[in-house]
């Protein structure tokens, strides 16, 4: 019980073993590829649930605003699938060949500066890491060395997401405007718009994504984990213990902003195009709900949180799309209300007992019955 | 007199006024190494607030406050712990949602960046060094219950514990003892005259028989100011102490 850090406790071991074969088992082989496709577009926002989960049950702090970073992914993954996409051969026609079309439409006769890293694989993928966490970090450095947090935090994150929105909605000669980048076809000369091309981003998205969750598991595990909690608990005891409060807030912010950049280039990957649809307010509430729904303090939770909220929004938008938003609110304030710790929290009250129940039955009985009231049940055990 | 910087700590011409009321105003008192100094007065008197000053939860609008002769009044709180200055909350400020072990390990001094705390390793040195503070504050069968659940006095001493686990040299400690029965009182004085040993205790408290008990010197502050300072017999027979404080 005291010995060393272990990575998952057994219980976890078993939810990523079940996590990982509905994934990667079941999934592929019940679902046609258009639909596998489209649970790969869903598992995309499972990367910031993940990283809302950390931000917001485990340090407190809420963010409005993911989707800013999801964006900053999706966009520079769609950089570099469009100017593969825009060769002089494939833009012969245009005024100015070898730029993407949204240029030429735009009268831009050169490709703009910040666009030429995106030339390469390798520097695509370093700024689809970097670049949000910088912008993260820039925010978390403005807000939390000024001691700004809770629901301040939460309006300006949403505040830069719709700053965000509109310029790149206004920008529409260096970013695709309101249609955003489409049009997006190879990878490296691999066709990415193949079913097979998508069953295997299917299964690199899903690799990707168990990898992201156990980072995060080790994340809360780690005496850092506890920090966050402590924070969320008592600020000010944290700060009076000797720890500069505001780095821990702005790492963990920083992290969860990377994990939903690579859902976003994921999302562009397997989507085929990126647009400001998913980088504003509605996109970065709904993220949150996704979190809400699976329980915000469980990391398996956000990833059948948001699984199940999509397909709600799937097969009631197909019906009624007008009624969606209203019905996402009410799901929203009722898990709010009733199940604050989200299906996760149903889990737990429920069906854990029950299954604790069948792996004792074998076990030897206790010698004592074990104690019922609350007051003495054990804190999470220290591993 | 000695001279001022050869003090633990030196607080001089301390003033903070929050809107224009002054609720420290020109304050000044030097605490020695090992000392134990209490500190009373009426509700409202500034008592806290001068703890919240020392530590730098609240910034002072003017004079200074030295620590082993540094300047410590612009330092940012956890530098000021660094330094080796620990407080203790008035009501039990302890993490609900961990167990009292990581209440404890948290306070540890070591993994105290982002990185060195994602690192942090649980070795047989933190393990050795908890069970000992577990041991001193009365928790050592508690070390896996969860913090919520402990009585109001082991919050306390939890507390104080997390405090210890520092090994700070000036402990604050604000109402320790407030709440507490009267078996926890006992212990709790009796931990405090272990705890002191090599380090310097400003405690503010109600309870006249346990200052008695543990002060060396004790400071009575009055809307924010000193009103009588010495030993607890000199400050007992001062009549502006009798009448604005022991009085009733
Ligand atoms: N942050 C603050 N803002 C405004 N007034 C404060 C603040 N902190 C303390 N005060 C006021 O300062 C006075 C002294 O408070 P305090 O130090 O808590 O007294 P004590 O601990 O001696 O009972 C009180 O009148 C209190 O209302
Ligand atoms: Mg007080």
């Amino acid at each position: 019980m005291r010995s060393g850090n272990i990575f998952l406790k057994r219980n976890e071991v078993v939810f990523v073993v079940i996590l990982s074969a509905l994934l990667l088992v079941v999934f592929p082989m019940a679902l046609d590829s258009f639909r596998l496709n489209l649970v790969g577009k869903y598992l995309t926002y499972a990367f910031v649930a993940l990283g809302l989960v950390l931000c917001w049950g485990n340090a407190g702090i809420l963010s409005l605003g993911q989707g800013i970073f999801f964006g900053l992914g999706g966009y520079g993954m769609a950089m570099f699938l469009k100017l593969e996409a825009s060769s002089p051969e494939h833009t012969a026609i245009q005024s100015t060949p070898g730029i993407p079309d949204f240029m030429d439409w735009n009268q831009i006769t050169e490709l703009p500066a910040f666009w030429l890293p995106f030339h390469s694989l390798t520097l695509t993928i370093v700024a689809i890491l970097v670049v949000p966490a910088v912008f993260a970090w820039i925010i978390g450095v403005a807000m939390f060395k000024r001691r700004v947090g809770g629901v301040y935090f939460a309006i300006i994150t949403q505040a830069i997401a719709a700053i965000l929105t509109i310029l790149i909605v206004g920008q529409q000669g260096y970013t695709g405007g309101i249609n955003g980048i489409t049009d997006l076809r190879t990878l490296k000369g691999w066709d990415i718009r193949t079913d097979f091309a998508k069953e295997v981003l299917y299964f690199v998205n899903v690799a990707l994504l168990l990898g992201c969750l156990l980072l995060a598991q080790f994340v809360r595990r780690s005496k850092y984990g506890r920090i966050l909690v402590a924070i969320r608990d008592k600020e000010d005891r944290v700060r009076f213990s000797g720890y500069d409060v505001s780095n821990f807030k702005i790492f963990i912010f920083c992290f969860a902003s990377v994990l939903a950049a690579i859902g976003g280039a994921m999302f562009t990957l397997q989507v085929g195009f990126m647009s400001p649809s998913f980088v504003g307010i509605v996109p970065s509430i709904e993220m949150v709900i996704y979190c809400a729904v699976g329980g915000r303090l469980s990391l398996f939770g956000a990833v059948y949180g948001t699984l199940f909220v999509n397909y709600a929004k799937t097969i009631f938008s197909e019906s009624f799309p007008e009624l969606w938003l209203f019905a996402m609110g009410a799901l929203f304030i009722g898990v709010v209300m009733a199940f604050p710790n989200g299906l996760a929290g149903l889990w737990q009250a429920y069906a854990q007992p029950w299954f604790d129940r069948i792996g004792q039955r074998g076990a030897p009985r206790p010698i004592s019955p074990a104690p019922i009231s609350p007051t003495a049940a054990p804190a999470e055990r220290r591993t | 007199m000695t001279e001022p910087s050869s003090f633990l700590l030196s607080v001089e011409g301390l003033t903070v006024s929050f809107d224009g009321f002054k609720a420290v105003e020109n304050l000044s008192f030097y605490v020695e190494e090992n000392e134990i100094r209490v500190i009373i007065g009426p509700n409202g008197a500034g008592k806290t607030t001068v703890l919240d000053l020392i530590c730098g939860r609240t910034r002072a609008t003017g004079g200074s406050i030295r620590f082993k002769g540094k300047e410590i009044t612009k330092l940012r709180e956890d530098k000021i712990v660094a330094e080796g200055i620990g407080r203790k909350f008035q009501n039990p400020s302890i993490y609900e949602d961990l167990s009292v072990f990581e209440n404890l390990e948290i306070s540890y001094p070591r993994g105290h960046s982002v990185f060195g705390a994602l690192a942090f390793k649980r070795d047989a040195a933190v393990r050795d060094r908890i069970d000992e503070i577990a041991e001193t504050i009365f928790l050592a069968d508690h070390l896996d219950q969860r913090a919520e659940f402990l009585s109001h006095g082991q919050k306390q001493w939890l507390e104080i514990g997390m405090l210890l686990i520092q090994d700070p040299q000036l402990l604050m400690l604000d109402e320790p003892v407030a709440g507490m029965s009267v078996a926890e009182r006992a212990k709790t004085a009796e931990l405090l005259n272990r705890i002191i040993k090599d380090r310097s205790v400003i405690v503010i408290e109600h309870d006249m028989k346990f200052v008695e008990d543990i002060a060396h010197r004790v400071t009575v502050l009055h809307q924010g100011k000193v009103l009588s300072e010495g030993s607890m017999s000199h400050v007992k027979s001062d009549p502006r102490v009798v009448e604005v404080y022991l009085g009733h």
